[in-house]
């Protein structure tokens, strides 16, 4: 019986890849190790060794198809001596997981008594949402990010990018495909692994009044230099009355991947959003990444910019041209009447699929996208709370003193009386990110625990 | 030249090699000296009268004196131009009068009030002079090694020829960050000198109970930076070697700067200073002291006693003016607890 060669995962997030190119023919003798193929991933170009001797016997997927899913089979080797009517019976389906686990859903209720507060003025961003109708291209937001980078360093010469991985390696997700190309080692620079030391050199930089994007190959690795982060950049405007500001964007991939256990796999969103001085954005659409990081780039201040790895891969329709959107706005994804779910970055896709359900049921949720979490734009919030009445907010981060948290006192102190159900909130569970598959998944947030949170706002 | 500073040092603060540079750097003039002595008696006698108005409650919070040190800044200081940068970190009034920032509107800033560099929003540790090139005044240890670093890759990016003074203390000779900017600088040979001034006291943990190489200008061996030992006491011996360190930085990249030098004061006003002995000070101060020492050689230079008098009157007068300024310049308004907190898009 022939063996099966199937689509691997190289890399966690990886769910399909491209077959490049074939590099044995059918009828080559196949030793283990030899390399098969070249495997394009979301991530890299990766080569594919065999792990069984034998012939290449057919090619199920010829080179240059595309979006194969992870574990189709892609070739069939034969054993030596066996005979090619072999390859004639169907081949071996891929081997099915069984379903996992419901863990119970995430739900805090808030009811305190509002404690007045004097809160400083908070800044009312700019409407200036381009027009729905206007011409788009499809994109991933990976795509959008680099395009983002792209056209604001080839309108400002004092915007160059720093990090792990960004020249040569054209980003470790990619994301700076084609940067160094254009834009040469001066602008577009490798760092050594050294976080607290080179977002020092940015911030030093921006001191100078150059416009540095700082990447962190994940914000898990910010945690090293987050003292720059917070005490050199968010601060200085401030300690120095005004003299000194401090444009600098501090981005890269942020919250929990796949598989990559504690360490790699931690939500920053509340830790960040809860330094004045800076400016947080956590898009979830390719245009909102677009938009969003060229908006980070012109902004004077220091801007913390929160992606997800798990949505570099995804497509989105991204308006053509010269897309800026104002920072601390937040956008209705999906009107309804019935309950307020506020989410930010994946958490919108998990709020989306869960108001898709609800409507099954005859509940109208509305689905607000933070994109920005400072300034939090709560006026958007207190609107649709006014009209639903109910609020359940969404994210991957763990509960305590998290957006959702913020939220919620945010909308008893303001709305007390529109609310007819407590706030509720689903977070991730409150414990280190877990790496057996099982475990992981009890551990973050997903779309049932959305609609029964929002069930349980409405008493259903 | 020079070297006579350095005779009989008591324990700490003499460098290794005795501290002359050995290099046959033109005699400084009589001008030039002149300069140096003003200099250095406007940042002791600024920091003295700092001393007293937080002795009267009239300067708040952590206040770290530069008495002792004040050669260091302005040997180097000499050395570079006005477009050059420069950082420190919290023991930084020196370094802003050095610069040129106003000695008015720093003691404004010590007392809090409207007129201080930041508005009375910074204090002691966080100042900061676009004008002057002065980049602060940070109070987190070790942080100026990699902002600094930041301004000096900022030189180069914009095709200048300016470089970068980079200030810290023996303490922060022992911080992460330091060690991943040496690495950085020599990596892209960036125009930065690392300025250590070795005041022997990492607040009350000695450079021998706290550094395994207790020569801090060894420190750069592993990155191929080189790096000098300076008498930090001798204005003239930091100018000479301020000189040559500026010119290889210009053209070749990073370089550390060791200053050997002492604090008199304790770490902040509020250090007892128990971790070293009085003998030990006073041998210092009457030994070595970068002021005496100065104006002991103006003297042998010809000037009179009177004109020296005079130097120190007109400093004196300053200060009082500054610390008069400082005291009646009003608090800031309270609607500027919610400015300068972002700008504007």
């Amino acid at each position: 019986m022939p063996t099966a060669v199937r689509m691997p995962a190289l890399s966690p997030t990886m769910t399909h890849g491209r077959i490049a190119r074939w590099r044995k023919s059918v009828g080559e003798k196949v030793a283990s190790g030899d390399v098969l193929a070249e495997i394009e991933t979301d991530k890299a170009t990766m080569e594919l060794e065999a792990a069984d001797e034998g012939v290449l016997g057919k090619v199920v997927v010829p080179e240059g198809s595309d979006e194969v899913p992870v574990n189709e089979v892609i070739a069939l080797l034969l054993s030596d001596g066996e005979d090619k009517a072999a390859l004639d019976k169907s081949p071996p389906k891929a081997p099915e997981r069984g379903p996992a686990p419901q863990p119970k859903p995430v739900q805090a209720r808030l009811a305190q008594k509002p404690v007045p507060v004097k809160e400083p003025n908070r800044p009312k961003p700019a409407s200036t949402e381009p027009a729905a109708g206007a011409a788009t291209v499809t994109q991933t937001v990976r795509d959008a990010l680099r395009d983002a980078m792209a056209e604001e360093m080839r309108r400002d010469p004092d915007v160059f990018l720093m990090g792990e991985e960004v020249a040569q390696y054209e980003g470790a997700y990619k994301v700076s495909q084609g940067l160094l190309a254009e834009f040469g080692p001066r602008r577009v620079v490798d760092t050594p692994i050294t976080e607290y030391g080179f977002a020092g050199v940015g911030v030093g930089a921006a001191y100078a009044g150059l416009k540095p994007i700082v990447e962190f190959m994940t914000f898990n690795f910010a945690m090293q230099a987050i003292d720059h982060i917070v005490n050199s950049a968010a601060k200085t405007l401030y300690m120095s009355g005004g003299q000194m500001p401090v444009p600098i964007v501090f981005r890269g991939p942020n919250g929990p991947a796949a598989r990559v256990a504690a360490q790699h796999s931690q939500d920053f969103s509340a830790w960040y959003a809860s330094v004045p001085g800076l400016k947080v954005i956590s898009p979830y659409t390719a245009a909102d990444a677009k938009g969003l990081l060229k908006a980070a780039i012109r902004d004077p201040n220091p801007v913390v910019f929160l992606e997800n790895e798990l949505l570099y891969g995804r497509s989105f329709e991204v308006p053509a041209g010269d897309y800026v959107l104002p920072i601390g706005k937040a956008r209705i994804a999906r009107e309804g009447k019935h309950v307020t779910i506020v989410a930010h970055s994946i958490s919108v896709a998990h709020s989306l699929a869960a108001a898709d359900d609800l409507a099954k049921d005859g509940i109208e949720a509305e689905v607000i996208d933070l994109r920005t979490l400072r300034p939090l734009d709560i006026e958007t919030i207190l609107a649709s709370v006014r009209k639903t009445n109910r609020i359940v907010s969404v994210e991957e981060a763990w509960p305590t003193c998290g957006i959702g948290a913020e939220i919620a006192a945010l909308v008893v102190q303001h709305a007390f009386d529109d609310l007819d159900a407590p706030p509720a909130r689903v977070t991730g569970q409150d414990v280190p990110l877990p790496y057996a598959a099982n475990l992981e998944k009890l551990a973050l947030s997903k779309p049932e625990h959305v609609v029964a949170a929002a069930k349980s706002v409405l008493y259903r | 030249m020079v070297s006579k500073a350095t005779k009989s040092a008591p324990s700490g603060g003499k460098p290794a090699n005795g501290g002359g540079n050995g290099s046959a750097a033109k005699s400084p003039s009589r001008d030039e000296m002149l300069a140096y002595y003003r200099d250095m008696l406007l940042i002791r006698r600024f920091e003295e009268k700092a001393g007293q108005l937080y002795g009267m409650g009239l300067i708040g919070g952590f206040c770290h004196l530069y008495i002792g040190q004040e050669a260091v800044v302005v040997g180097m200081q000499a050395a570079i131009t006005a477009d050059d940068m420069v950082i420190t970190s919290y023991r930084d009034h020196g370094h802003m009068l050095a610069t040129g920032m106003n000695p008015k509107g720093v003691m404004a800033e010590l007392t809090g009030r409207v007129d201080g560099y930041s508005r009375g929003k910074g204090g002691s540790m966080h100042m900061f002079s676009r004008e002057k090139n002065f980049f602060g005044g940070h109070g987190i240890v070790g942080t100026p090694a990699s902002l600094g670093l930041g301004l000096a890759f900022a030189a180069r990016y914009r095709d200048t020829d300016n470089i970068v003074l980079a200030y810290f203390g023996d303490g922060a000779a022992n911080q992460g960050q330091v060690a991943e900017s040496f690495n950085m600088a020599q990596l892209w040979k960036l125009p930065i000198l690392f300025v250590i001034e070795n005041n022997q006291y990492a607040m009350g943990t000695s450079v021998a109970r706290s550094s395994a190489q207790t020569q801090l200008s060894k420190r750069g061996e592993s990155f191929g930076i080189p790096g000098r030992q300076v008498d930090g006491m001798d204005v003239l011996t930091v100018r000479a070697a301020a000189d040559e360190a500026v010119a290889y930085a210009r053209s070749e990249g990073p370089m550390i700067l060791e200053m050997m030098t002492y604090r008199y004061r304790g770490h902040s006003m509020s250090d007892p200073a128990k971790y070293r002995t009085r003998e030990e000070v006073d041998k210092v101060k009457t030994e070595r002291d970068p002021i005496d020492h100065l104006r002991g050689r103006l003297i042998k230079a010809g000037l009179d006693e009177d004109s020296l008098k005079a130097i120190d009157r007109e400093i004196r007068d300053r200060i009082t003016a500054a610390a008069e300024f400082a005291q009646q310049s009003p608090e800031p308004d309270p609607s500027e607890l919610y400015t300068d907190v972002l700008l504007d898009a």
